[in-house]
């Protein structure tokens, strides 16, 4: 190669605007050189109390009040300032323009890794992962979050902060049993909303009567038939199903319902794609910077810096660390797309064997065939390798309460890699990851008692939150609330009943 | 094309603080206990600053549906360095590496205590909260910064509605004189010759001139400003701390054995709040600490609050050495004096007509304002009855109340405190 000195982009550690102007400029040159499509975006540089204030809202801009939120924000202050953690380098704002947040205090050489994992790694998979194409209007939910802050604040001003409080507190509470996993949401946005919201309030408040109206009477003979269900199936969305039956909300208290639940929406797929989509930023900010590396536009020094603080975000450590919390999500996830990488190029027998599709093919095609169409679970399902399993030195533990010890059920080795595999992928699949309750019944004729419907699985019970979540859940439904278990073998036991402490108009 | 960055380091600074204080709101019982640990921890001179308190931290979790232990479960851990398919392991113990993905926590009992630290205003507001107070009193109490404006000489520069008329005047009077003096003098001259050479040899071509130089410096004399910007004065105020003058507090206490640590930690309150009421009016406070038994020492706040004695009661012990310490160091000339006195309301009966005498006799006539609080919800005893009478003879410095909770405390100063609201 010739000798022909290219100057750095930049030199220095502090930032300048036209600096991380340059950055962006050539970062974005070599992502396009790559053919990462990606949203438009804007940096927005925030100072450390922001992000602190960013965290503590799950990352949004704008956002509703509620004590929660500023108990993220003491907790997360008490650590920061006792030097426990630093800070993350970056939220990213799964929106159109994608907003990339820059801490002020972050280097130069930071805000480049920033960008390029935040503005052009996350951004891209925001684009183009299917669960957030079919989930999420990246282009409305700045719209949605400024609608249902202002009408929050509304109600607030109306009915009282605690009243509101009260509310909230219940919603949160059910917010993991807000989602829809399988049906899509309507598009989201902001003029439509409060053109719809008045509308909604009249419509939704006449469904609800008419349930209680047509009561039928009660017949001797249809006492006597087999008692329908309502629902007719389960119902696995407990905040979908208050927000349209609860008999005694007012309207203002089922837009809050609604406001929550299409929130908890809006991250589900967050929460089901967390191993691919950091793997995929830090794969992409690694490799983008390397690139510009390679071309001769950073410098050493920068590198340096770069490679320390990459190096610590895919650290895992093994088990019987005592820095150990589980697998690290950005160490999978970087590993296995690099893993994929390798395998295109440069495929081992034990690759061809196990992955002939995609063994010796393109491997930028591959890449956004993976980043497209799967999540978490079923990536790995399809794509952790038994060079990875040995690289991390995997292996299965079962937990039995009836057996006295704890059994390893596979290794890393050639008995063991569909089974680790297979486990590992069962590890990030929410719905057996987190306990299967759905509404079973409404008692229409008699109490108006609400039961859910708990579907054990491998005997795991409920922890010990159970009665006060169900406290919530009878708040918002006004009457008696049940959870029962069923058992695989069909057995069903009543768990708890949660009389309702509200009954204004329910007549006892 | 370039990227968009947008600066919004300036953008809603404490945005958080909403959510903060519906926190705090929403916490207020824990953290209002958490608060009182937090002053039986304190000195009672040590209130301006906050506070890291924690408050448990299962009362503030928020609930969700999950699985808590048991059942069967498997998990994938990283890392193998000694296992082999078939393996059968001990559980670990105490929810450590290896096993239940860190789900020991919310389930488990070792939640620890959420630690966060008030700052002081709201370490104030619960603490006055507990007590009471009238609005208009915290307020008074919370502020930091009282000045007092007042004049310091005069300045060139300032507002018209300060300009001092008397001193302007006198300065453009002063720089008239000064400015037109050389003119005065030369004109003097100019006159004097100009009347020899009319006297002398009227004619002569000299007088034109001079009667020419002599309108000319008239007519510069009148030129000169009656009234110039540079003679401007204004009235100059600065802002000096208000409260100058010292004081000591007194605190007497009873430390016989009936008086619990909850008493005690009622009375701490009791002379908190008067020592926070004297802090935002003198610069200085020296603090007396008195216990007594059937004798009295002079301790340190610690032994004050913290050591228990037994035995009877004899409350004109303390009276006696609270005289006797004004008498030696603090003579009422230069000091304000303010006393503080807390007990159950026993007291061997034949002294409380002692007390009463020598409150009335030296002490009373000495002091600012000595306040008594009775913690007891017992009938009263004879040492309210003889206080009782004082509080005839004296209601503008001597207040008495008898206690139940932190609310009450408050009234025995509502005397002192109106007075230096008004």
């Amino acid at each position: 190669m010739t000798k022909k000195r290219i100057r750095p982009i930049a030199e220095g550690s502090d930032w300048t605007y036209e600096a991380i102007e340059r950055y962006d400029n050539e970062i974005g040159r070599v992502a396009k050189a790559y053919g990462l499509d990606c949203y438009r975006h804007q940096l927005e540089i925030i100072t450390a109390e922001q992000m602190m204030d960013a965290y503590a809202s799950i990352g949004m801009p704008v956002y509703y009040h509620h004590w929660s939120f500023g108990k993220h924000f003491l907790e997360t202050e008490n650590r920061y300032k006792r030097g426990q953690m630093g800070l993350a380098y970056e939220i990213v704002i799964n929106s159109d323009p994608c907003i990339a947040y820059l801490m002020e205090e972050n280097t130069l050489t930071m805000q480049a890794l920033v960008i390029a994992h935040a503005a052009y790694g996350h951004n891209s998979f925001f684009k183009g992962n299917h669960l957030f194409k079919q989930w999420t209007s990246a282009d409305a939910i700045i719209d949605y979050l400024v609608f249902a802050k202002n009408y929050i604040a509304q109600c607030e001003e109306r009915h009282g902060f605690d009243a509101v409080e009260r509310l909230v507190d219940a919603c949160h509470a059910l917010m993991n049993l807000g989602v829809d996993r399988y049906k899509r949401s309507p598009r989201l946005s902001l003029e439509k909303e409060t053109l719809r919201q008045k509308e909604r309030e009249a419509y939704l408040q006449a469904q609800v009567n008419d349930l209680w109206r047509t009561l039928p009477r009660q017949d001797e003979a249809v006492a006597e038939e087999e008692e329908r269900r309502f629902p007719e199936e389960a119902e696995e969305n407990l905040l979908y199903f208050v927000e349209k039956h609860a008999p005694l909300l007012e309207p203002w208290q089922r837009e809050v319902v609604r406001i929550v639940r299409k929130i908890g929406q809006y991250f589900y797929p967050q929460r089901q794609t967390q191993v691919m989509n950091e793997g995929w930023a830090t794969y992409w900010h690694y490799t983008l910077l390397n690139t510009l590396y390679d071309e001769g536009k950073l410098s050493d020094g920068f590198m340096f810096e770069f490679l320390q603080s990459h190096t610590n975000v895919v650290y895992q450590p093994p088990y019987n660390s005592q820095w150990y919390s589980g697998i690290n999500p950005y160490a999978l996830g970087f590993a296995m797309w690099r893993d994929i990488r390798r395998i295109c190029a440069e495929p081992t027998a034990e690759d061809r064997e196990w992955f002939p599709d995609i063994a010796g093919s393109d491997w930028r095609e591959a890449f956004d065939f993976a980043m497209k169409n799967f999540k978490d679970e079923s990536f790995v399902a399809q794509y952790l390798s038994p060079k990875l399993m040995r690289d991390f030195r995997f292996f299965a533990i079962q937990d039995d309460d009836s057996k006295p010890k704890l059994r390893v059920n596979a290794i890393h080795d050639e008995q063991g890699y569909r089974e680790v595999r297979r486990r590992l992928a069962e590890q990030y699949n929410l719905g057996s990851s987190e306990p299967n309750i759905q509404v079973w019944n409404v008692d229409l004729r008699g109490d108006r008692s609400l039961t859910l419907r708990h579907f054990v699985h491998e005997r795991r019970p409920l922890g010990r939150d159970t009665d006060a979540v169900l406290d919530h859940l009878a708040y918002l439904w006004g009457f008696t609330v049940r959870l029962e278990e069923q058992s695989p073998s069909g057995s069903v036991n009543l768990v708890s009943e949660r009389k309702s402490e509200k009954r204004r108009r329910g007549e006892s | 094309m370039t990227v968009r960055i947008v600066d919004r380091r300036q953008d809603s600074k404490n945005k958080s603080s909403i959510n903060r204080s519906r926190f705090i709101h929403r916490f207020k019982g824990q953290i209002r206990k958490a608060v009182a640990d937090a002053i039986a921890k304190r000195g009672i001179r040590d209130l301006d600053n906050g506070e890291k308190i924690g408050i448990p931290g299962k009362d503030i979790s928020e609930p969700h549906f999950r699985h808590g232990r048991g059942g069967k479960r498997e998990a994938v851990h990283p890392g193998n360095d000694r296992f082999n398919s078939g393996d059968e392991v001990d559980r670990p113990q105490g929810g450590g590496a290896g096993q239940g993905k860190g789900r020991a926590s919310p389930d488990g009992e070792g939640m620890d205590d959420f630690v966060f630290t008030l700052t002081r205003d709201e370490f104030l507001d619960i603490f006055f909260d507990e007590l009471a107070l009238p609005n208009l009193v915290k307020r008074q109490l919370a502020r930091i910064d009282e000045y007092k404006r007042v004049r310091a000489g005069y300045t060139q520069s300032g507002v018209p509605t300060n300009i001092n008329l008397v001193r302007t005047m006198r300065g453009a009077a002063g720089r008239r004189v000064a400015v037109s003096g050389p003119y005065g003098a030369r004109l003097r001259e100019l006159q004097e010759e100009l009347d020899r050479l009319r006297r002398d040899c009227p004619g002569d071509p000299d007088i034109e001139r001079i009667e020419r130089e002599i309108a000319c410096l008239k007519a510069r004399r009148e030129a000169i400003p009656f009234i110039d910007p540079f003679d401007l004065r204004y009235s100059n105020r600065i802002r000096i701390p208000q409260p100058s003058t010292q004081a000591v507090m007194f605190c007497l206490m009873d430390v016989s054995g009936s008086m619990d640590e909850q008493k005690k930690q009622m009375a701490k309150r009791f002379f908190m709040l008067l020592y926070l009421f004297l802090n935002r009016n003198y610069e200085h406070i020296e603090v007396v600490f008195i216990r007594h038994h059937t004798a009295a020492e002079e301790v340190d706040e610690d032994n004050f609050f913290h050591s228990r004695e037994t035995g009877g009661t004899i409350v004109s012990s303390a009276l006696k050495l609270m005289h006797e310490i004004i008498a030696t160091r603090y003579s009422s000339a230069t000091w304000n004096i303010y006393g503080a006195q807390a007990s159950d309301g026993d007291n061997w009966n034949d002294d409380s007509p002692v007390c009463r005498e020598i409150l009335s006799e030296s002490i009373l006539p000495a002091v600012q304002y000595f306040a008594y609080i009775e913690i007891t919800e017992a009938e009263p005893q004879n040492l309210w009855a003889e206080y009782e009478r004082l509080q005839g003879s004296h209601p503008e410095n001597f207040a008495m109340q008898r206690i139940g909770g932190p609310e009450d405390i408050y009234p025995v100063f509502r005397e002192l405190f109106r007075k230096r609201l008004v």
